[in-house]
């Protein structure tokens, strides 16, 4: 397929790539997500019993403690962190980690990435210009 | 947001990783918020003390930054006092990773003196129209407030980044236009000491985030402005409020009368200490000093326990500065079997967990201390809560 680029702004720098793993709700990674496993554990998220490993987590925001900037920092150490993220409109608590985390991170896109992108979609994430491109389904 | 030639070099990693780090997320939360420009802060307050609310990830992130901060810094409260935390009950693993926490900080030129209330330390004091980064919210709430400087509520990075920067992006309350009042807040009643704690938990569940302008039949001390902003940062999340004829930027700014008005009734503060009135005598431990106390706070407590010998745990939570420079009241106070503590307090020590009820004069420490600390609390008067700790003979 033809690669659909959608411009974004960049919040954290660096690129990454995965597949797509997209979310309606908000994360809160304090509490949300197990630093240990990278699966998300509260059983009323979307994502219940997804893990984030190496994806490109798609998400409207972030939300809760600000200490989830550390479980993103603690998802890195562990090898369990997403390999680069998107947000509607991205909050501190995720830009900051992100940010020490050394997670590429996008927000804004300039199209309705709900409509656009389904789980499973590979992504590619440029935090540096700011745009996603979506090269492929599997 | 404009960068200038030497930010942007910053920005490059040319200073460095740390350096790098730290101007990325000042430039992000200045894009999120909409900042022109980065402008001079003149200290910081950094949170992401405690083991128990930053872990190791917290502990590892902190160790792996390099450099000195340029402006006076200092932390929020620890998880124990530094010197007396086998006192506490406090395990030495915790210990361990806190101290760890700490010398960590210190690297990078940080003042180890963990307090809410950087205000009373020497080298912290502010005056008005000072922008500074501090992240306490009841020290945000004093120095916007009581003092007329001009701070957001920062996290712990962005409070460590503007450290290591000398500056932060400006935006939120340090613009004019968001420290204008948009509620107003009419209080007829007399209030006296913890009444005001009392009113700010009352009325920060009724303001959310917005900044009220209070008209009080009484008039507060800074002792008290202290207590009302601590519980409305707790119980809503209100950085800033002004109070009619008190506070230092009425008269400054001319506000306009707010178009939305609220009344708090007597009865409504008086449910706060009436919702807890059955554990009276059933606490099994008394904690003051949220936030940590004044010299003034100190003298009352001291004049309240002489002469008696307490039957309970009783905690006095105060900055290790203040506690240095007025021992001999510190003396006092230990006198009676109160223990007196620096660098902490009840709502982040997992010392509390030790206990099931705990008596509070602080309407922050009534807001918090059930949910993070896992215990019943009581709210009471100064007064109430050493009758709580033990009889006089």
């Amino acid at each position: 397929m033809i690669p659909i680029k959608i411009q974004c702004r960049s919040i954290s720098k660096g690129t990454g790539e995965g597949t797509a793993l997209v979310s309606r709700d908000p994360i809160s990674f304090l509490g949300n997500v197990d630093p240990e496993t990278g699966i998300i554990v509260d059983p009323d998220h979307e994502l219940y019993g997804k893990c984030i490993k190496d994806t490109v987590l798609v998400f409207p925001s972030g939300k809760g403690s600000t200490v989830g900037s550390y479980v993103l920092y603690q998802l890195k150490k562990n090898g369990f962190a997403p390999a680069a993220m998107v947000n509607l409109e991205s909050e501190p608590i995720v830009a900051v980690g992100a940010i020490i985390s050394d997670i590429p991170l996008v927000d804004r896109p300039g199209i309705d990435i709900y409509e656009t992108i389904k789980d499973g979609d590979f992504l590619k994430v440029n935090g540096i210009e700011g745009y996603i491109e979506i090269t492929g389904n599997i | 947001m404009h960068l200038t030639k030497e930010e942007e070099k910053i920005m490059q990693g040319e200073y460095g990783l740390t350096l790098e780090k730290a101007m990325e997320i000042l430039v992000a939360l200045g894009d999120i918020y909409g900042a022109d420009e980065l402008i001079p802060i003149k200290s910081a307050q950094v949170a992401g003390v405690s083991y128990k609310t930053i872990g190791d990830a917290g502990l590892e992130w902190i160790s792996s930054l390099e450099g000195k901060v340029r402006v006076p810094s200092i932390l929020n409260p620890a998880g124990m006092d530094l010197e007396k935390w086998s006192e506490m009950g406090i395990s030495q693993n915790f210990a361990r990773k806190q101290n760890e926490i700490i010398r960590a900080y210190e690297n990078l030129g940080i003042r180890t003196e963990c307090t809410c209330t950087p205000y009373y330390l020497k080298g912290f004091h502010l005056n008005m129209g000072d922008h500074v980064a501090w992240s306490e919210s009841s020290a945000v709430s004093y120095a916007n407030s009581v003092i007329g400087a001009r701070t957001n509520r920062e996290g712990g990075p962005s409070a460590l980044s503007a450290a290591l920067i000398g500056k932060t992006a400006n935006y939120g309350f340090h613009l004019d236009e968001n420290r204008v009042p948009s509620v107003s807040v009419n209080v007829e009643s007399d209030l006296k000491g913890s009444d005001y704690g009392a009113l700010g938990y009352v009325a920060g569940k009724l303001i959310s985030n917005r900044v009220p302008l209070f008209f009080l039949s009484s008039k507060p001390e800074p002792d008290d402005l202290k207590s009302l902003g601590a519980a409305m940062a707790a119980s809503g999340s209100v950085a800033l409020y002004h109070v009619d004829g008190v506070t230092p930027e009425i008269g400054h700014m001319h506000f306009e009368m707010p178009d939305e008005n609220i009344t708090i009734e007597k009865e409504q503060i008086q449910e706060v200490y009436d919702s807890t009135s059955e554990l009276r005598s059933r606490c099994d431990i008394v904690a003051i000093g949220c936030p940590h106390c004044s010299p003034g706070e100190l003298e009352e407590i001291a004049d309240l326990l002489e002469g008696r010998r307490l039957k309970k745990e009783l905690w006095i939570c105060v900055s290790r500065e203040v506690a240095e420079r007025y021992s001999h009241i510190v003396d006092m106070i230990e006198e009676s079997g109160a223990k007196v503590m620096c660098d902490t307090c009840m709502v982040v020590s997992p010392a509390s967990e030790n206990y099931e009820c705990m008596a509070v004069n602080s309407g922050k420490a009534f807001n918090y201390v059930p949910g993070m600390c896992r215990l019943k609390a009581r709210y009471a008067s100064i007064e109430e809560c050493i009758e709580e700790a033990g009889d006089s003979n």
